[in-house]
């Protein structure tokens, strides 16, 4: 690369000066003998970040991670993991003398004795939230840009797994506390497992150590929570992190970038000081939500006692949608000879459906390659409009989990709305099958009509808003062509490739019929791309061109003025330069 | 631009490749320079000064039972979290100033490698292993194998008898006279539904059409003579978790009491369990005009006039309802247990 360094301030200056051996060399020399660092470090200190606004997302789930590793192993300090029963005599004035468990009372210390300590309480807590929800949100940035295509398949499974297991660990904190809510939510987990058929109520006696609640409950919770998850919490990030690396980051199509190469800044300086200083961005905005923000004042609630509960009893957010399942379904019952009862109105709402849906979630880059039978790797990414089945496919998943959400708060809704639960009910029973189709059949046209618009835009120029007489008298728009960068943008994305079965013959040269499985596949694969509007060909965009060129010649030659009218566009000064035409009439 | 590859986009051809690095007036301009060098300190600068803020915070303000005296929160939180906040966010801010302004700005490119390995790798591979299995002699020698296969998969079992003693299980801590086991609850013949919290007796009479208790069996009160409570841990928190009832009174001519239910109430007063039969909340929300009692866990709504029949919601059930009768003193007891397990089902309930 060759730069004129002559004009360049010192801070951009990359020509590297051979350092002296100094004290940090020596060092690095002794630890190198040992380890043998240089030969990994000179490939990777170097290495090529691509940067893109979106691409942070996953940086903040990986940053409240760390944020809840550090402020929960605070907590541990004081948190005592106990069922036994004690009077509460902490400073909290109003539960003073009250029976609560050691659990609850150790929170509340934490909350009212502790300095800084529910400071870390909440930042905890809110960083959970964070961390689940910007996982969510990455997850979508993925799907939605094609990043999950291969080779990045198994990195999209990996990274499914940290959600649930970050669902679980949230569910298993927020039990932690012993409190009227965290009770009920516990209570609620037991009348779940009870619902699974055969083995149910042999899960519930095991996991509580006996009949509900039992005094076994919070250790174990705790153990899990503390030890277990983030264990494979820890092992999980580290292994996505490492195809990250091994598979070099995605990058969006543009000038210079393609599907060999990778451009952006290096690992050092630039992106490594880019994402530490995100590090604590995120670390100070979960201090800054730590020390404003009221989160879980478990205080209020109460200690739990099993025949008490808080009216409007919610879920963490993120438990939402399976709790709205478990509202909207009927209450259906089998009892099989007499004998067993199989509670389908639990069952299948809060263990087979979060089940299913998080199999699909796992599967949907299998799945889309085998449709495809796309076997090529992918790095550059796609706009979401460039690939509508896949973008409205989420869509609809995405709608399903909303209405599901909605109906987790049914009650809350109702009276929002001044309406009856039932009704609100009975809708989302309907809306739940309903509305992912609608969504699916909108999101899907809406993309093919933006890719659409994309196409005129490369063929005929962007609308620059200057409405045109032609001297025949009808009013056009003038069209003007976009700059080359921004057009070949436009232009860069594969031409859709619809997998077609091969026409197989026997050695007797007669063709043996198309496996069933793959005619399928080719249907499913037609139906796939079915109606996608595909980049114009080099060849289309210069006739296009070669046209428009044309016609801009004629008017110029007709009123004799420069034809370009590239000043009009709004990205010029147009002083004295008066709009063509008006100085005529 | 390298040769044509059919995973290139269409327009590969025309890649203008990477537009033309410009300079920052920070890179051209010793005085931005300057400015922006100044701007990250003062960041920096920032920073610590809201780390000594955060330490006078801590041993300055009192926590405790003030704590909601600022915005809700106590002082303490709020001074604490602020300070934090500052100190790491300007540090943040700081670094990324840096990067964008001072640091080096130009892209780099590097190439890409498919993430297969080379076929010589794989080839490679393959030969070693290979040879490894060969020398081993697991192909030749099955017994050998299949023995030690199994040995390693029977390792399973005790892994799992290991974990057996997490816990009892229903049928062996099942007993109706302590009410254990998910088909009994400490409720028997004589039991006295008292006040819940209180313990106090009820009698009929406490009771006004239209009233809901929230009311408990008195074991759970009981003390010995030395004034020790009966039960107390452990069982208490299970008898309390499937004890729980509720008492309402109602006009008996609103009531149309279940199969083999007439004489289970006691001049319009019904007691029915309060664990909800979905997923087992207790329930506490009741409709007064309409004798409707609704869960508010996922709002399961059940009718006590009528047998504690499921008029809305998830729940597959009734509510189990308890037999009361009058004392020899005119308090409200229980005629027997529940005649059905209380709360949620589960695979084994066998009616
Ligand atoms: C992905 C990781 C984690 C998530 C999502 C998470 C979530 C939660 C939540 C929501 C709570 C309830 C806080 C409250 O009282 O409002 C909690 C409590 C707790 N967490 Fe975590 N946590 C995580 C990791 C950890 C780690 C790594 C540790 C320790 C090594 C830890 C230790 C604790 C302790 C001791 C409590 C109970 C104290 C209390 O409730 O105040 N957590 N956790
Ligand atoms: S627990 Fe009562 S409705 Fe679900």
């Amino acid at each position: 690369m060759a730069i004129d360094t002559s004009k360049v301030a010192t801070s951009n200056s990359s020509a590297a000066t051979p350092a002296k051996p100094g004290r940090a060399g020596a060092v690095a020399t002794w630890a190198d003998e040992r380890l043998g660092l240089a030969g990994m470090a000179k490939k990777n200190l170097r290495k090529v970040f691509p940067d893109h606004w979106s691409f942070m997302l996953g940086e903040i789930a990986l940053w409240s991670f760390v944020v809840l590793l550090l402020s929960g192993v605070f907590l541990t300090l004081w948190f005592t993991p106990s069922m036994s029963e004690i009077h509460y005599e902490g400073s909290y004035d109003q539960m003073r003398g009250i029976a609560m468990s050691e659990a609850m009372a150790s929170t509340l210390g934490i909350s009212f004795d502790v300095r800084g300590g529910l400071l870390m309480r909440q930042m905890h807590h809110w960083a959970a939230m964070l961390f689940i929800a910007s996982m969510m949100i990455h997850l979508l940035r993925v799907f939605f840009t094609g990043a999950h295509r291969k080779p990045r398949e198994l990195n999209w499974v990996i990274g499914s797994l940290l959600l649930l297991l970050g669902t679980l660990e949230g569910f298993t904190g927020y039990s932690l506390p012993d409190d009227l809510l965290s009770g009920t939510g516990v209570r609620a987990a037991d009348g779940f497992m009870k619902s699974i058929p055969v083995v149910g109520s042999y899960m519930s006696f095991f996991l509580f150590g006996g009949e509900f609640p039992g005094d076994s409950i919070i250790p174990r919770l705790y153990i899990i929570h503390v030890l277990l998850i983030p264990g494979l919490l820890l092992a999980l990030i580290a292994a996505h992190m490492l195809l990250l690396v091994y598979h070099k980051h995605t990058q969006w199509p543009g000038p210079g970038r393609t599907e060999e190469n990778v451009v952006g800044f290096p690992m050092l300086p630039v992106y490594a000081a880019k994402a530490g200083g995100f590090f604590f961005i995120v670390f100070g905005v979960t201090a800054l939500m730590g020390g404003l923000m009221q989160i879980n004042p478990i205080w209020l609630y109460g200690p739990y006692d099993p025949s008490k509960v808080t009216a409007g009893s919610q879920p963490d957010w993120y438990m939402g949608w399976p709790d709205g399942a478990l509202r909207i379904m009927p209450g259906w019952e089998t009892h099989l000879f007499g004998n067993f009862t199989i509670a389908w109105n639990v069952f299948l709402p809060i263990i087979v459906l979060p089940g299913l849906m998080f199999t699909i979630l796992m599967l949907l880059p299998f799945l889309e390659a085998w449709i495809t039978g796309d076997k090529r790797e992918h790095h550059l990414l796609q706009r979401p409009r460039n690939a509508p089945t896949r973008t409205a496919l989420m869509v609809a998943l995405m709608t399903f989990y909303g209405l599901l959400w909605m109906a987790g708060g049914n009650d809350i809704i109702a009276i929002k709305l001044n309406s009856s639960i039932n009704t609100i009910t009975y809708m989302l029973r309907f809306l739940v099958f309903v509305g992912p189709i609608i969504a699916f059949v909108i999101t899907r046209r809406w993309c093919i009509s933006l890719q659409r618009h994309d196409n005129e835009k490369l063929l005929h120029g962007y609308e620059t808003g200057i409405i045109m007489r032609s001297p025949e008298g009808g009013y056009s728009e003038k069209h003007l062509p976009i700059n080359p960068s921004a057009a070949y943008v436009l232009s860069a994305r594969e031409r859709d490739e619809v997998y077609t079965v091969e026409q197989e013959t026997d050695e007797n040269g007669i063709p043996a019929p198309a496996s069933r499985a793959k005619a399928l596949r080719a249907k499913l694969s037609t139906l796939w791309f079915a109606d996608n509007v595909q980049a114009p060909t080099a060849a289309e965009i210069e006739a296009a061109h070669h046209h428009a060129d044309h016609e801009h010649e004629l008017q110029a030659a007709l009123d004799g003025h420069a034809a370009d009218g590239h000043q009009f566009d709004g990205h010029h000064s147009v002083e004295g330069d008066p709009l063509r035409g008006s100085d005529q009439h | 631009m390298s040769g044509h590859s059919d995973n290139l986009p269409v327009a590969d051809d025309g890649n203008p490749g990477l537009p033309e690095h410009t300079w920052r007036p920070t890179d051209v301009d010793p005085k931005a320079e300057k400015r922006a060098e100044r701007q990250v300190a003062a960041l920096f600068g920032l920073s610590a000064v809201c780390a000594v803020l955060f330490v006078v915070a801590y041993f300055s303000l009192q926590v405790g039972d003030n704590h909601d005296t600022v915005l809700g929160l106590g002082a303490s939180n709020v001074a604490l979290g602020s300070a934090l906040g500052g100190a790491l966010l300007f540090i943040g801010i700081g670094i990324i100033q840096w990067a964008r302004k001072l640091m080096a700005d130009h892209e780099i490119s590097e190439l890409r490698h498919p993430a297969a390995s080379s076929d010589e790798d794989r080839a490679a591979t393959v030969a070693a292993l290979q040879a490894g299995l060969e020398e081993s002699g697991i192909g030749r020698r099955p017994l050998v194998r299949n023995s030690m296969l199994g040995a390693i998969g029977l390792l399973g079992a005790p892994v799992v008898v290991l974990l057996r003693d997490l816990g009892p299980t229903n049928a062996q801590v099942a007993d109706a006279a302590t009410g254990q086991g998910l088909e009994h609850t400490v409720w028997k013949q004589g039991v006295r539904i008292v006040r819940d919290v209180v313990g106090t007796p009820i009698r009929p009479s406490d009771i006004e059409i239209g009233d809901l208790f929230n009311a408990e069996p008195a074991t759970i009160f009981e003390t010995d003579e030395d004034g020790e409570p009966l039960i107390e841990g452990v069982p208490l928190q299970v008898a309390k978790s499937k004890g729980a009832v509720v008492l309402i009174r109602m006009d008996p001519a609103d009531n149309t009491p279940g199969r083999g239910r007439k004489n289970w109430s006691v001049d319009g007063i019904l007691c029915y369990s309060k664990i909800c039969t979905h997923v087992g909340c207790p329930i506490s929300l009741n409709e007064r005009k309409t004798h409707h009692l609704l869960c508010p866990c996922h709002q399961s709504t059940f009718d006590l006039a009528d047998a504690g029949r499921v008029i809305f919601g998830p729940a597959a059930r009734a509510l189990p309802q308890l037999p009361i009768a009058v004392d020899s003193e005119g308090y409200l007891v229980a005629q027997s247990d529940f005649t059905e397990p209380v709360g949620p089902s589960y695979w084994e309930r066998d009616y």
